[in-house]
Parts: structure tokens; sequence; C-alpha cells
């Protein structure tokens, strides 16, 4: 079948997106902006809920879309509207013309610097989600005493529920994220106390709950509602962390030897950006617009434009490979109907 | 010296200075009691409740966060019918969970 199709974006949803469509017998074009397929999940350690290797999961994905043209460093530079197609050039000089266009290009981690009263970046035993998942990793991170924490904190819904950040949608996968992030590091330092400063725990998905059952029950992590209003630095290089507990209506001081923030999803800036070159809508929570966020989710306004993943609002992993079928499949039945 | 007005001790909750030694030996006894989720079942249908401010979900919290006296005071209303047992969602026993409370919180004398 001689028919383009460019996937933008080689992330997870990219990729089965691409395997699901080489079993379907296209031959589909991944645009990769970084030098590294695998996209977020790439960087992740374990994914909830059975702590399945994430390297594991992006592997076989990877290994499933090999036959696909992959162009890595490569960015779209422009798109020209045609009669009844897309030209599209890339960065690398190379114009590829397609009437099928599969968007993934996902989400981005928020900036935890912008919520300044955390005191990432400011103060040095502030982390992120992000850097503790690159530590299970790398083992490789000095503000992370290997001997010898006390009390370790996790604040949930940073940059997400927060009008004031232009971020008022919940990033869904924080929560579970936190949970699983805790459990782990009580795993390798049982002596360390955890907090989890939480508004709601939003445990949705399949097992999650049970992860959040386990977390008290078996590891002992301390749950506290109320969200954290300031963080500050004492003298020898602790944080202390100021909340309300809201369950007794008193406010909460404790001294942490490290805080985590959760930092939530956003959409990606180079979503806005395909999505302006090719006039596509976006939705009031700032991510790109679906067709119908019944029905439709998948597709565009647009005809012969698709969508997977988190480029329209936050998802978890299966959603995000679900997704990424259902595209395939459309795009399959959307190019007989063209023939 | 009286000012007319005194100054009231803070109500402020610091975590670094609560001792968790008795919550461990409680929790070694009632394991389930970290399964707590404060949904307030508990309170809401407890008898003792609407008349004296018993609330289990109160007790279990005020143990983590240091505050014996007032879960002392709290427990003399218990009257251990046992209805806070049958509607707790996470399947404490919280009848025999405050019996245990009783023994290791009251046992010195306070």
């Amino acid at each position: 079948m001689k028919e383009n199709i460019v996937i933008i974006g080689g992330g997870i949803a990219g990729l089965e997106a691409a395997g699901q469509l080489l079993g379907l017998g296209y031959k589909p074009i991944i645009i990769e902006k970084s030098d590294r397929l695998g996209g977020h999940v790439a960087d992740w350690n374990c994914l909830f809920p059975d702590m399945t290797p994430a390297k594991d999961v992006v592997g076989r994905l990877i290994a499933g879309a090999t036959e696909a043209n992959i162009f890595l460093n490569t960015e779209i530079s422009f798109v020209n509207k045609l009669k009844d197609s897309y030209n599209i050039m890339l960065s690398n000089g190379i114009s590829i013309i397609t009437k099928i266009i599969l968007v993934t290009t996902g989400f981005s981690v928020f900036d935890a610097s912008k919520k300044e009263e955390y005191g990432y970046g400011v103060y040095d035993q502030v982390i992120t989600n992000r850097d503790l998942e690159h530590w299970f990793n790398t083992g490789n991170d000095r503000r992370i005493d290997d001997c010898g924490m006390n009390a370790v904190g996790f604040v949930h819904c940073v940059g997400s529920r927060d009008e004031k950040a232009k971020n008022p949608q919940c990033s869904k996968v924080c929560c579970i994220t936190a949970v699983k992030q805790a459990i782990e590091l009580k795993q390798k330092f049982p002596e360390t106390m955890v907090y989890c400063f939480y508004m709601d725990l939003r445990m949705f998905g399949k097992k999650y709950e049970d992860f959040y059952i386990g977390a008290q029950r078996d590891y002992g992590i301390r749950f506290i509602r109320g969200r954290v209003s300031e963080v500050s630095e004492n003298i020898d290089g602790r944080v202390i962390v100021k909340a309300e507990d809201t369950l007794s209506g008193k406010p909460v001081k404790v001294t942490l030897d490290l805080l985590v923030l959760m930092a939530g999803m956003v959409c990606n800036p180079d979503s806005t950006k395909v999505a302006n070159m090719i006039s596509l809508p976006i939705d009031s929570d700032g991510f790109l617009k679906s067709r119908d966020n019944v029905a439709d989710i998948i597709d565009s306004p647009k005809d012969g434009i698709f969508y997977a993943g988190a480029c329209t609002g936050p998802k978890t992993v299966p959603e995000t490979l679900a997704e990424a079928r259902a595209a395939a499949l459309k795009i399959h039945l959307y190019n007989k109907t063209m023939q | 010296m009286d000012f007319g007005f005194k100054i009231s001790p803070s109500s402020a909750i610091n975590l670094d200075n609560v001792d968790t030694v008795k919550f461990e030996q409680l929790h070694d006894m009632e394991p389930d009691v970290y399964k707590c989720m404060a949904c307030g079942s508990c309170t809401s249908t407890c008898p003792a409740n609407r008349f004296s401010g018993m609330s289990m979900r109160k007790v279990i919290l005020a143990l983590q966060r240091g505050k014996e006296k007032d879960v002392v005071s709290m427990m003399r209303n218990c009257m251990l019918c046992g209805k806070c047992t049958m509607v707790c969602p996470r399947g404490i026993n919280t009848r025999h969970l405050i019996l245990s409370i009783c023994r290791i919180y009251r046992e010195d004398g306070k």
C-alpha cells in the first residue's frame, strides 16, 4: 500500500500505532524530535500497578516498530495544505506528501519551579517525581542520601488542579505515581517515615486502590489531607513543610530530608505548534481538541488527522496504548474509504 | 500580672516531636490501624457521637498526631456497641481496636 502515513512523535503512542499499522500492511513514517524513541516512558523505572519495568514495555514497542521509517532528531519545519493532502517539510530537508497524519505529541511535565512556594530549584532537598524516577533508574543523585533519611514527603497536585498555574485539570496519574514511589522508597529505606500530602486520592484504575491500601497497611505510609502551603529550609539544609491537616483542622509542620513534588501533565508546547501548523483547535483545558470528547476522542475535527495519547489530555500508559491501537484501526478504515 | 489578655498555646501539630512508640506498639497488636482512610463512617454511625463527640476517625488520627490526651477523654464515652465495626469499609475491627487502645494508653494510669 503506497499511502503515506505520518506519525508525529515517537513516544509509546506513536510506536504502538506504527506497530499496528505495520501489521495492517502499511509503512508508517515516525518523526521524532529527540535522539531516541520511547518518550517520557523511556525515562521511567517501573510502571504501576504491577511494577512492570518501563524498559521492557518500551523495548517491546520499539521492536514492533523497527520496520517503520523513523526520523530521529527531526522536527517539522512547516506544513502546507494541498488540495486533499498535506505537504510536510522536515528540518532535515525531506518533504513528505500525505493524506493521513497521526498526532502523538504527548504531554510535558509541569515545570515545578513555577510553584515558587515549594522551592524547586531553590532548596537542594526539593526534587520532582521525574528526578526520583531518574534516581530509581540510575542511582545517581547527590540529593538523595543512601543512608539515614529520617523523613521524606510527597506533595500531590503540583501544577495540577491549580488555576493560578493555568492548569486547572487533574493530571490523573500523579496520585498513583506518588503512592508507587512512596512504596519504592520505603522498600529501599524501611526506617524512613514517608508522608503524602494530598487533596484527594484519585485511585480510579485497576488495582490502584489495592496499591493505596498496601501503602498504608504494609508500608505504614502516612497520608495527610492538606495541600502544602509553603516550604522553607533550615540551617542544616533540611526542609520544613507547612500544611493544614484538614482532617483535624489544625496546622501541621514537619521537617523532612527530602521533598518530592508530583509535577503534573501539561500540554506539550510542540503539540500546540503542530496544531497551529495544521490549524487544529485547542480545547478549553489547553490540550488538543477532539471531534467529540465522548465518542470521537481520537478524531480531530479535520479529515485525515487523528490523535492518540496524551496530546488530548492526561492519560495512563494502558489508555495511551489502547488509543494508539484504535487510531491505527481508524486510519486503516479511513484509508479504505479513500480508495 | 494581669494584662487583661493571655496567649493561648499553639494548636499546631509538629510531627517532628510526635512520639510514635505507643502507636507502633498499638500497630503491632492491631496491624489494621494503618488502614483507616478517614471516611468517617464510624463517626456517623456512633450512637455516642451525638451527645459526647466520640469519633473513632478522630481517635485514630489523634494517635498519629500525638494527641493522646484527647483520645483518652473521648474513649470514656464509648459504649462498645460495635456499630463502627459493622460499617467500616476497610474491615477494621474497631471494637477490638478500642479495647487495645485502652490497654496501651491507660496502663500507666493516664
